[in-house]
């Protein structure tokens, strides 16, 4: 990417949020219901630690459940090609776990596990760790046949052939999914957030979106939601970042 | 060393790979098989180096079948770990059969001097040229020191130029070595350059059709030997039984 490339984006952005504050102040269309990016910034700075105590609170949740994510997605993966009676066994369930709106387990999964973090975490990961799985097991199946064979011509075992050409041959596979799976973490966390918030237990942005919204602070809720992309967008990159770096001494024979 | 005995192998889809192949195979000899694709003379690789079994007949060792190791595989693509060096990829046979790098190390470096790679030691894959990656796999099948090298059509993906360098270096490590080799081809020029002995076999189903064996005196200056021309010649005059 050239300077000027890497700048279109930057400034597109602020000519949007140009237009969008000419066309407010035209408008004149009242704060309540669509504030301009002016009076979005003012909501933040009148309280910048709430929010951001929030959005704490929220990316707490989200990496704890990326984690737990990663491990289950792996280890699910890796019993998967390991035996047959676990594929057989955890496919369908793991499909099953991928198809279930969140938004109609979710009360459910609040009033059962009581603690709500764990709570809000059990439907974060619910919600993110299909990708990685699925990505996971399918790296681990894609290992070359002809390096299967060397490995079974030198005498090889299953954990040996996992541990030393399946499992380093589905990072690429497991990093791509991770990088979905980071997002989805963060979405599962806000979703959860939204049904426990109307409990009254959490303390998390989506709290403080529904909180914004009854109260009518329109500009907040915007607020809120900025912090929400920001901190995807930053996921994302890092996540990106990360694969570089793991799968740097890879060269270009990796997937996507 | 090894003697086959009208051995037949039919795949599940109803295609006939091998019929009725016998064949003795002596120990220290250099055996071209050599036919068109779909002749199962990779099949009939396969079921030497234990990877499949036939359908019927027997193969029988003299000396009992090969503990792993004994037997090299190399295949027709490097097949190398891409995330793994050049001294790693010729570790791993070793590293498999449970051979720590305190034993193993003198013999990888070894191994990758004899393919003439001894300063590309650190070097992953992907900084690798073709014909490079080809060296680093055979280092890798030699490196146990085996009895019986197999070999796919390994040099089939490199242009002429390295392929004819990596020939003549094969030709003088097979001296070296003194260790029998099989090397599956479809180009009559190669069976011709390297082989003592060429299996002609012919596709739909697979079978030899002739057992020649090679007057050529081996090494670099073969290609222009008339007993090179004759025997491509010879060759090429049995390919209409092939085709």
């Amino acid at each position: 990417m050239t300077a000027q490339t890497r700048l279109a984006p930057v400034l597109f952005f602020v000519l949007m949020l140009l237009v969008w504050e000419g066309l407010v102040r035209l408008t004149n269309v009242p704060a309540y219901l669509v504030p301009g990016p002016w009076a979005i910034g003012q909501a933040f700075l009148q309280a910048p630690s709430v929010l951001l105590g929030s959005l704490a609170s929220t990316l707490l949740v989200t990496f704890v459940a990326l984690i737990v994510s990663a491990l289950v997605g792996v280890a699910l993966a890796v019993a998967m090609v390991a035996s047959k009676w676990a594929r057989a066994a955890i496919q369908p369930w793991a499909v099953v776990l991928q198809v279930t709106p969140i938004v109609a387990i979710a009360p459910l999964i609040i009033v059962w596990v009581g603690d709500p973090f764990a709570a809000l975490v059990v439907c974060a990961v619910i919600v993110a760790f299909f990708p990685i799985f699925s990505n996971t097991a399918i790296g681990l199946g894609a290992a070359p046949a002809d390096l299967l064979d060397l490995f079974r011509l030198n005498g090889a075992g299953t954990w040996d052939t996992i541990r030393l050409l399946r499992l380093p041959a589905a990072l690429p596979y497991f990093l791509a999914g991770l990088r979905v799976s980071g997002g989805l973490s963060l979405v599962g966390a806000v979703v959860a957030e939204f049904v426990a918030g109307s409990g009254g237990v959490a303390s998390g942005l989506a709290y403080r979106i529904l909180e914004a919204g009854y109260r009518l602070q329109i500009p907040r809720m915007f607020a809120a939601l900025v912090l929400l992309s920001l901190a995807g967008l930053a996921i994302n990159a890092a996540l990106a970042g990360l694969a570089r770096l793991l799968l740097a001494r890879y060269g270009d024979t990796t997937p996507r | 060393m090894l003697t086959l005995n009208h051995v037949a192998r039919r795949f599940a889809n109803g295609v006939e790979a091998l019929h009725d192949v016998s064949l003795s195979l002596d120990a220290g000899d250099f055996v071209a098989l050599l036919g068109p694709s779909g002749c199962g003379k990779s099949t009939l690789l396969r079921l030497i180096a234990g990877l499949d079994a036939p359908d019927g007949g027997q193969l029988v060792w003299r000396d009992g079948v090969p503990a792993p190791g004994a037997l090299g595989f190399v295949f027709q693509d490097a097949t190398l770990l891409p995330w793994a060096t050049a001294a790693e990829n010729v570790f791993l046979p070793l590293r498999l059969r449970g051979i720590g790098w305190a034993d193993a190390g003198a013999k990888v470096t070894a191994a990758l001097a004899q393919v003439g790679l001894g300063g590309f030691a650190d070097a992953r894959p992907h900084q690798l040229s073709g014909g490079m990656r080809m060296r680093v796999s055979i280092a890798r099948a030699l490196v146990s020191r085996p009895r019986v090298l197999l070999m796919d059509e390994p040099f089939a993906a490199l242009d002429e130029f390295t392929r004819h360098k990596l020939q003549e270096d094969l030709l003088a490590l097979w001296r070296e070595l003194g260790c029998t080799i099989i090397f599956v081809t479809h180009s009559l020029y190669e069976a011709a350059f390297l082989a003592r002995r060429i299996v002609l076999m012919s596709p739909r189903p697979g079978r030899i059709v002739q057992d020649i064996a090679s007057e050529v005196r081996s090494g670099a200056a073969a290609r222009l030997d008339p007993a090179y021309a004759a025997l491509v010649a010879q060759i090429t005059g049995h390919l209409r039984a092939v085709a």
